[in-house]
């Protein structure tokens, strides 16, 4: 049985914007502010819609962190379920298009 | 520390310009008596320009960006600006008086994702509103926009400038802002013209009055501690800045001047003829702005209200010297407490002279293209 994917996009409602390493996400539905560090920011950039989130916890997380796949994939995991429940981020097991024209913060 | 103003702190010390206020044009559907622009346009930016303008500020790291004016629907390329700072991920907020939003621009405002928009409303009577805007009908078109903008589950907020003419009609505002379920802030602040005319200070409200707003609960909270006398301040508090103008924050005008702040009219350089990046980091007038601590202000470093005055060095900067003492905020703060400031009593006062303001010697030292206002409103809760 083949392996089912997560696509990851940003929604369209919020605002995000780099500061020394670390970006700043605001959803102007509810006004809920975050900063997310280095490696949450690896992720939240990469979020086109159309990658599997997998390939980004192997190609950027892993790659750039040094960090064992299988606890990058949980709190990858468990990072991409907290904003999306902000609704800062889409997920979806289909690819998403819904970002595809913001620039990447 | 809330974590947004830990963020604040942070842009503030690396001196990255976290906000920047746009106005997008000077022009305006309304003639307020207390407002001081030239409303004729001299040569606004284009659309590409300001599409140029946005991209640059992105890259310097800018968050939060406020569109104002004059009118900003007054542009007919204003949605498509606001689609394109979308596109660049601000945290967008609009300031306008809204009598051009209906439906379809309400629910235009809600897809881009508009954080909050601020709207000028006089006062709960129609009459009184539309004489202060000149604009008949303004009330009641206003009012339907923010129906309109609410039902769209936008956020707003009702500014509510204070003057002699609508002085008495504060408590009704916030009264039609929770009916209208949006936040109100007021401001008792009137600001000279940007020719340098002082003839619009007359509108400001009485000393007596505005000792009666800072002794309002409803209005500033717990006011005890807002009227409380002035503590001494601290070596920490000596060390530190007016505000953040010039540190994160700046203004730029529909002309591409790029200033501290909005009512603070020292031009730093032109968008136009040099990068936006350029004027913040290497303008010696952003580098002067930057360096005055409290301990280096003529007046205010000797006074007892140092470490809790909302002293604004544009204001002062109008008056004559942004290391000096602004006027109307040594009022406020004589008002809010009842303790003479450092620059009263150089001057042998024991209470302010004037309230009006007329008798402020307002000196402009360069020319100026400004918007001034928003000094210190005071923030409530619908």
């Amino acid at each position: 049985m083949p392996e089912r994917c997560t696509y990851i996009a940003r929604s369209t409602a919020i605002a995000a914007r780099a500061l020394a390493g670390e970006m700043m996400v605001m959803n102007s539905t509810d006004s809920t502010f975050f900063t997310l560090n280095e490696v949450a920011t690896a992720i939240f950039q990469a979020a086109d819609g159309r990658t599997p989130l997998r390939d980004i916890v192997r190609d950027r997380i892993c790659e750039q962190f040094d960090v064992d796949i299988e606890q990058a994939q949980t709190d990858a995991e468990q990072f991409v379920a907290e904003l999306s429940g902000h609704g800062i981020l889409l997920v979806s097991s289909q690819p998403l298009s819904s970002d595809s024209t913001r620039e990447t913060p | 520390m809330s974590l947004m103003s830990e963020v604040g702190q942070k842009a503030f010390d690396l001196g990255v310009p976290i906000a920047v206020h746009l106005d997008v044009t000077y022009r305006c559907n309304e003639r307020c008596v207390h407002c001081y622009l030239d409303h004729d346009d001299h040569g606004e930016m284009t659309t590409s320009e300001i599409k140029g303008v946005l991209d640059q500020l992105a890259e310097a790291g800018v968050f939060f960006l406020t569109f104002s004016g004059g009118e900003v629907f007054l542009r007919r390329d204003f949605f498509e600006l606001v689609e394109h700072a979308r596109r660049l991920m601000f945290n967008v907020k609009i300031k306008t008086n809204a009598v051009m939003i209906h439906e379809a621009e309400a629910r235009r405002l809600r897809e881009l994702g508009i954080d909050t928009i601020q709207i000028s409303v006089y006062s709960h009577r129609a009459e009184v509103h539309d004489a202060i805007t000149k604009l008949p009908h303004s009330f009641e078109r206003t009012i339907n926009a923010i129906r309109f903008l609410r039902e769209q589950g936008l956020r707003v907020t009702i500014a509510n400038v204070l003057m002699t003419a609508n002085s008495s009609d504060h408590a009704g505002v916030q009264k039609l802002a929770a009916e209208l379920d949006v936040h109100y802030t007021l401001d008792p602040t009137i600001t000279p013209m940007m020719d340098g005319d002082t003839s619009v200070l007359s509108l400001r409200i009485p000393g007596e009055e505005l000792t009666e707003v800072f002794h309002n609960p409803a209005l500033v909270g717990n006011q005890e501690e807002f009227c409380a006398p002035p503590k001494p301040p601290s070596e920490q508090d000596l060390e530190g800045y007016s505000c953040s103008a010039g540190h994160s924050f700046c203004y730029i005008s529909p002309y591409g001047d790029v200033f501290p702040c909005v009512q603070f009219p020292l031009p730093t350089g032109n968008i136009r003829q040099q990068k936006f990046l350029d004027i913040w980091n290497h303008s010696p007038e952003m580098k002067e702005v930057r360096s005055i601590q409290a301990k280096d202000l003529t007046t205010c470093s000797s006074c007892s209200h140092v470490s809790s005055c909302t002293r604004c060095p544009g204001l002062a900067y109008m008056e004559g010297s942004m290391r000096g003492p602004s006027t109307a905020d040594c009022e406020k703060s004589f008002y809010r407490t009842g303790v003479p400031t450092a620059n009263m009593l150089q001057q042998g006062l024991s209470k302010p002279r004037s309230t009006s303001g007329n008798t402020v010697p307002l000196i402009q030292i360069r020319p100026l293209q400004i918007q001034p206002i928003e000094v210190q409103p005071v923030e409530i809760p619908a």
